[in-house]
């Protein structure tokens, strides 16, 4: 079997989904699909590049916030110029981050990279810039229009569900092509035996640069859909707490495969929600930071390749 | 144009004066040597002498305290590691670093993909890329790892390790090979065939070989450099330095 099939299907049971969602589950989705969008682009620095970064919130939260502010009060603005510059904006910050941290190595790149997350973080959080903790409210949604048709207005909850949906797609695809050309080659390489493939010519800090730039890009696009999903930002986009989050996700879901980072994204945001629920689980949903942490333990002690390896154990299991 | 007399005399790789401080310790304390196409050139000497920090240097994985490396005309003291192996400077490891996840083909590949141009080209398939395929197939041709392509590479003998190493090392497509301990662990058998593919390399690279296998460097050598404590103490044809009374008491003698 062709292996774009599964994922090709996926996306086509997406895009017929609104039909039967309720609107609190269809804006469910949405939130995963942004998340899985966020996901991915942390598995293309830590699955496929080895690089473990803990500050990845910080591309998220630049990019949503640029999104409000860029926006201002004058009206909706066109997402054809918002989009491009959340996300040139997210990956200006990840060039920055990247040609600094990038000279450093396994446990001092991780405190790095927290590092320049958590200074994003109080930038936001103790100026006014962006309105300080509170945040600030996005008051017009991005529209795309030519004179007086419009193409896309993401305040049209179908338009939202169709360009996250879009942004997913396009994100899996670019990640995918990336997995299978000689540049994501290179960056397996650099995640097995660094020091191998500069001996072999390989000016290897390049490379894991521009890495680090588009992931820093792409976690820039879930940050603009977050930003107009939620039609509000907040320091706390930018917290370690989300780093973390996106980590967990993509160990929840199986580091190093793409469908690992969506599964995870969506096991990770569901069970969030189901433990967070107080009409299900009563007075224990305001300890749900206990309940999922104990989760996601029980998770990795039993999978320790993630959801995705569930597979391979299961048929394993069978022939045993 | 050269005068083809002093090209025939003129190395392709030289270092002047090279040394490498450690704090207080001297690992290599002012090497001049020089490296020609058509030689096995063996760096002899105990554990500590200095061999594997002059291969360091030369091949740019550690910087020089100071002297000078000089590759076909180039001044290249200070060019990083992979500009060196892009300008034709390969090198094995001591210790085996291969992709073990790989398949054997694929270790090979990406090593020739190293010197492609558009490496960012995103949208084309690595798996398909003929230019890097070609070359590994002809470094795997060479080392004797043909019928193994497909395998996974963590999957060999040690000795099939150590020939991948080498084919690695072909498929940057190098004109001076850095061997460090190539023969580390083989069999008579691998040995045997090791050195036949060295004496074949030799016509076209210059080769820096550095091993405690004294018989197999006697026999393959055109040249032996002798180091003790950082220090070239004598550097000769085989037999001269077989008759060295210096090296027979500070080198071959003790425990050899």
């Amino acid at each position: 079997m062709r292996p774009w099939i599964v994922p090709v299907i996926a996306a086509l049971l997406l895009a017929a989904l609104p039909a039967v969602l309720t609107p609190y589950t269809q804006d469910l989705v949405v939130k995963i699909a942004i998340y899985a969008v966020f996901a991915l682009s942390l598995e293309l620095l830590v699955g496929a590049a080895g690089l473990v970064s803990l500050g990845h919130a910080a591309f998220l939260g630049i990019g949503a916030y640029v999104t409000v502010m860029a926006t201002g009060d004058g009206g909706a603005a066109s997402a054809l110029w918002l989009l491009p510059a959340a996300m040139g904006a997210a990956a200006l910050y990840a060039i920055f981050v990247g040609a600094l941290s990038l000279r450093t190595k396994g446990v001092y790149f991780i405190m790095v990279t927290l590092a320049f997350a958590q200074m994003a973080y109080f930038v936001f959080h103790d100026t006014k810039l962006g309105g300080g903790s509170d945040g600030i409210f996005l008051y017009s949604k991005p529209v795309i229009q030519f004179g007086k048709t419009v193409l896309l207005d993401l305040d049209r909850k179908a338009d939202l569900y169709y360009t996250v949906l879009a942004a997913l797609v396009g994100t899996y695809a670019l990640l995918a092509l990336i997995n299978r050309s000689r540049f994501g080659h290179a960056l397996a390489g650099i995640r097995v035996n660094e020091q191998r493939m500069r001996a072999a010519g390989f000016a290897t800090y390049g490379y894991k640069l521009a890495a680090f730039v588009i992931a820093g890009a792409l976690a820039g696009l879930a940050g603009f859909l977050l930003a107009v999903k939620d039609g509000a930002v907040n320091p706390e986009l930018l917290s370690w707490h989300e780093s973390g989050a996106v980590l967990l996700m993509i160990i929840l879901g199986g580091i190093g495969s793409l469908r690992g980072a969506v599964i995870g994204a969506v096991a990770f945001t569901l069970l969030k929600e189901l433990y967070q629920s107080e009409a299900l689980l009563g007075p224990l949903a305001a300890h749900w930071q206990l309940t999922l942490g104990l989760t996601i333990i029980a998770f990795v002690a039993l999978l320790p390749k993630g959801l995705i390896g569930l597979k391979a154990r299961l048929s394993g299991g069978a022939h045993a | 144009m050269r005068d083809p007399k002093t090209d025939a005399t003129e190395p392709l790789l030289r270092s002047n004066l090279l040394t490498r401080r450690f704090g207080g310790l001297t690992a290599v304390n002012g090497v001049t040597l020089g490296f020609h196409v058509g030689e096995v050139h063996a760096v002899i000497g105990t554990n500590g002498a200095g061999k594997s920090t002059l291969i360091n240097m030369l091949s740019g994985e550690m910087p020089a305290t100071s002297g000078s490396i000089h590759f076909d005309g180039h001044d290249i003291t200070d060019w990083p590691q992979p500009q060196r192996a892009r300008a034709g400077l390969g090198r094995s490891y001591q210790r085996t670093t291969i992709f073990p996840e790989f398949s054997v083909l694929e270790n090979c590949r990406l090593c020739a993909q190293a010197a492609l141009p558009r490496a960012w080209a995103v949208w084309e398939s690595a798996q398909h890329c003929e230019a890097s395929l070609a070359t590994a197939r002809e470094a795997l041709e060479r080392a004797g790892l043909s019928d193994d392509a497909q395998r996974s590479a963590g999957t060999l003998s040690h000795g099939g390790k150590r020939q991948l190493e080498i084919a690695m090392c072909l498929a940057t497509k190098p004109r001076v090979l850095l061997l460090d301990e190539p023969l580390a662990g083989m069999g008579a058998e691998e040995t045997e065939r090791m050195l036949a593919l060295l004496g074949a390399l030799k016509q076209s690279h210059a080769v820096l070989l550095v091993e405690h296998d004294m018989d197999a460097v006697f026999r393959i050598a055109d040249r032996i450099t002798v180091m003790v404590n950082g220090e070239v103490i004598a550097s000769d044809a085989p037999a001269a330095i077989r008759a060295n009374r210096d090296v027979q008491t500070a080198y071959l003698g003790e425990g050899h």
